[in-house]
């Protein structure tokens, strides 16, 4: 036994040599994978020819103006919009052949957080978080309780939160109980739809420091929609931006700087976009 | 990729004079909770008697929240009494996720239950202060609408025609069918029952004083004011509440307009107006049932019918079922409007809001009809 944790500090610290773990993080594997993607409500072509890749283990922000089906990309990867054209492979297994229990056993490894929360209004907090878990999991009411506990801590929620209705909490809250709720079942893949609109600077920013915390611990990959140019700055290890039906650059902030599209150019040329940039280099 | 491999978890004990050393292997994630908690008992048995454990975590596959939390309790709960365990692994990222689990403390507080006797009297108990609150805040309200009518009343610029129309229109016209098909209804039943009754005692045409009296000073208004506290008061009410709900109220606070001017006076006013001649056409439809069924069943000819209803009905019959009208119409509008205004930010709120009008509304209803009974027998009118 080459590893053990000292028990004096209460908190288990890691001695000795630890082994890597065995998972291939030198070379990222693409766990989504979105080709030739076409989708439309009537004549109205939301997307057309999209490619993306969503690497394990990163936090992708997604960027695009209002309105631009940036949702509509996230519904569809959930199979909640039916796309007219090409192919959808999550963890390597196209979507379009998962049926049933297949299908059900690919949902349990999304995590979804919606635009404006979707906590059942009929259920308080706690039990919003057991909904998830009492369908798929087979656990004793004490540890049921116990858990929701712990995620709702772990998102940063007092537990005086838990027995609240959606209705009783602030903007703030509801976004960290809905992650609670994606969180429920120790996902792999977890979808935020702006998570952090409507949120103040200093709410948004420990809800950025909150995400990349959960991927740290937990190994998460996360998919995040988001307008936040901070977010973008700062959590996200990719960026990829929607416009004209389609994904015109993805890669890290430096590859959306160095982009001459006009959408991008005005989207980090602007004048916010400046400012944070040049506090970001006065700090380094 | 082992993500969801659901191996089973297993513990393996060796015992080693006085410390115990358990090696886990398997899935300990949630799909596989009830072996796990199985498990977590075990231990927790076997490590009691020991005063050292060592839990060796490094042969695990998968490990998920749920089985880091239950590893990190079981060590917190014999630390508490006093015992030493350690949870040792070789994989950085179980000491992460170890650490993560552990600064939380899911402890959940109690919930104190009641049983049997004192829960229902606890329950009586807060019935009772609700219906207090209930009748202060009503009265309150009552105020506050007293003044917002007297404002209108005063100022004529305040005035809202439009939608007092709009309301009238609402309530007593598009209510009138139901309305009259339900007295209707009810008159020929009651004409039925009083006919089969008193052939009996060959009385058949007192009938027509049974059915005119209870029609006139009861059957009418009541029949009404239920049918507008179910039709028009839950309208209100969902009005009112999905207003509060958007802060729609809020908005009109602060644009300096009174929701009670705006919202709850022209709605009561409109009551007011439409009860009574709701009551004027409910009587009248129940007449007609029950002059209809007395002369095809009991064989009392129409003209007899409305002869023998003019000797035995005066002007004080009419006029009770009339005055009691606008009493009605002020109680239904009244709980409609305070229950819309406590509707709370969530839908199932305003559910409850609605339901609780409609109840309410009727059953001050009856208890107003109670106290005028009361009242009109001891001034003998
Ligand atoms: N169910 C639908 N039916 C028709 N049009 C829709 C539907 N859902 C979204 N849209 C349209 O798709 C476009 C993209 O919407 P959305 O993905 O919500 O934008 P955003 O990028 O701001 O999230 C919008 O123009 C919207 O009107
Ligand atoms: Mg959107």
């Amino acid at each position: 036994m080459s590893a053990n944790w000292s028990q004096s500090s209460g908190y288990p610290l890691l001695h000795g040599v630890a082994e890597p773990s065995g998972s291939n993080q030198d070379a990222p594997e693409p766990v989504i994978k979105v080709r030739n993607l076409k989708v439309a409500f009537g004549d109205k072509v939301i997307m057309d020819g999209l490619d993306l890749d969503v690497m394990r283990g990163e936090i992708l922000g997604f960027v695009g103006g209002s309105g631009t089906g940036k949702s509509v990309l996230t519904r569809t990867i959930l199979g909640l919009v039916r796309k007219q054209r090409g192919t959808i492979e999550v963890f390597g297994e196209n979507v379009d052949d998962l049926e049933g229990a297949a299908r059900r056993t690919l949902e349990r490894r999304f995590g979804v957080m919606f635009q404006h929360g979707a906590l059942f209004s009929a259920l308080s907090v706690k039990q919003n978080i057991q909904v998830p878990m009492r369908e798929y999991l087979k656990l004793s009411p004490a540890l049921l309780d116990e858990m929701a506990m712990l995620k709702l801590e772990m998102v940063g929620l007092r537990p005086d939160a838990a027995d609240k209705a959606p209705s009783e909490l602030s903007g703030g809250m509801i976004k960290r109980a809905a992650l609670a709720r994606a969180l429920a079942l120790d996902p792999e893949i977890v979808f935020l739809d702006e998570p952090t609109s409507g949120l103040d600077p200093i709410g948004a920013a420990e809800f950025d420091q909150l995400i990349m915390t959960l991927k740290e611990t937990l190994g998460l990959t996360v998919f995040m929609v988001t307008h936040d140019l901070d977010s973008l700055y700062s959590a996200c290890d990719r960026i990829a931006a929607l416009a004209d039906k389609r994904v015109i650059a993805v890669g890290p902030l430096a590859t959306m700087l160095a982009s001459d599209h006009p959408w991008l150019k005005a989207y980090f040329g602007g004048e916010r976009a400046q400012a944070r940039l040049t506090a970001d280099l006065r700090r380094s | 990729m082992a993500s969801l491999d659901t191996a089973e978890p297993q513990a393996v004990f060796h015992d080693d004079a006085g410390s115990l050393a358990i090696e886990l292997t398997g899935s300990w994630s949630a799909e596989r909770a009830p072996r796990i908690e199985e498990l977590i008992a075990e231990m927790g048995e076997r490590i009691a008697s020991v005063s050292r454990a060592t839990l060796d975590l490094s042969a695990i596959i998968r490990l998920d929240t749920l089985g880091a939390y239950v590893l990190n309790r079981l060590k917190n709960q014999r630390e508490a009494a006093g015992g030493s365990v350690e949870l040792v692994s070789r994989r950085p990222e179980h000491a992460v996720l170890l650490a993560e689990v552990n600064i939380h403390d899911c402890s959940v507080p109690p919930t104190v239950h009641h049983f049997g006797i004192v829960s229902v009297l606890v329950n009586i108990g807060e019935a009772m202060v609700r219906f207090g609150r209930d009748m202060v805040g009503g009265a309150m309200f009552l105020g506050e609408v007293v003044v917002g009518s007297v404002s209108v009343m005063f100022g004529p610029r305040k005035f809202r025609g439009p939608p007092l129309v709009n309301q009238i229109e609402l309530i007593a016209f598009n209510g009138a069918p139901i309305i009259m098909l339900i007295s209707f209804l009810v008159g020929c039943i009651v004409a039925q029952q009083g006919i089969f009754q008193l052939q009996q005692f060959g009385a058949s045409a007192f009938v027509v004083n049974l059915t005119g009296i209870l029609i006139l000073r009861e059957l009418g208004v009541l029949l009404t004011s239920i049918m507008i506290a179910g039709r028009s008061g839950s309208a209100f009410t969902a009005e009112i509440g999905s207003m509060k709900m958007r802060e729609e109220i809020d908005a009109l606070r602060v644009m300096g307009l009174d929701p009670i001017e705006v919202l709850v006076v022209p709605r009561i006013l409109a009551l007011i107006i439409s009860l009574p001649i709701l009551t004027f056409i409910s009587s009248m439809a129940g007449l007609a049932g029950a002059a209809l069924v007395s002369w095809l069943y009991g064989g009392i000819g129409i003209d007899t019918f409305l002869a023998r209803l003019q000797s035995v009905i005066t002007w004080k019959h009419f006029a009770v079922g009339l005055i009691k009208a606008p009493f009605m119409a002020f109680v239904i509008g009244l709980i409609a409007s305070i229950e819309g205004l406590a509707v709370q930010g969530s839908a199932e709120s305003l559910g409850r809001q609605v339901t609780a009008s409609v109840v309410k509304a009727i059953f001050m209803v009856i208890l107003v009809d109670g106290l005028f009974a009361m009242f009109f027998a001891s001034i003998e009118f």
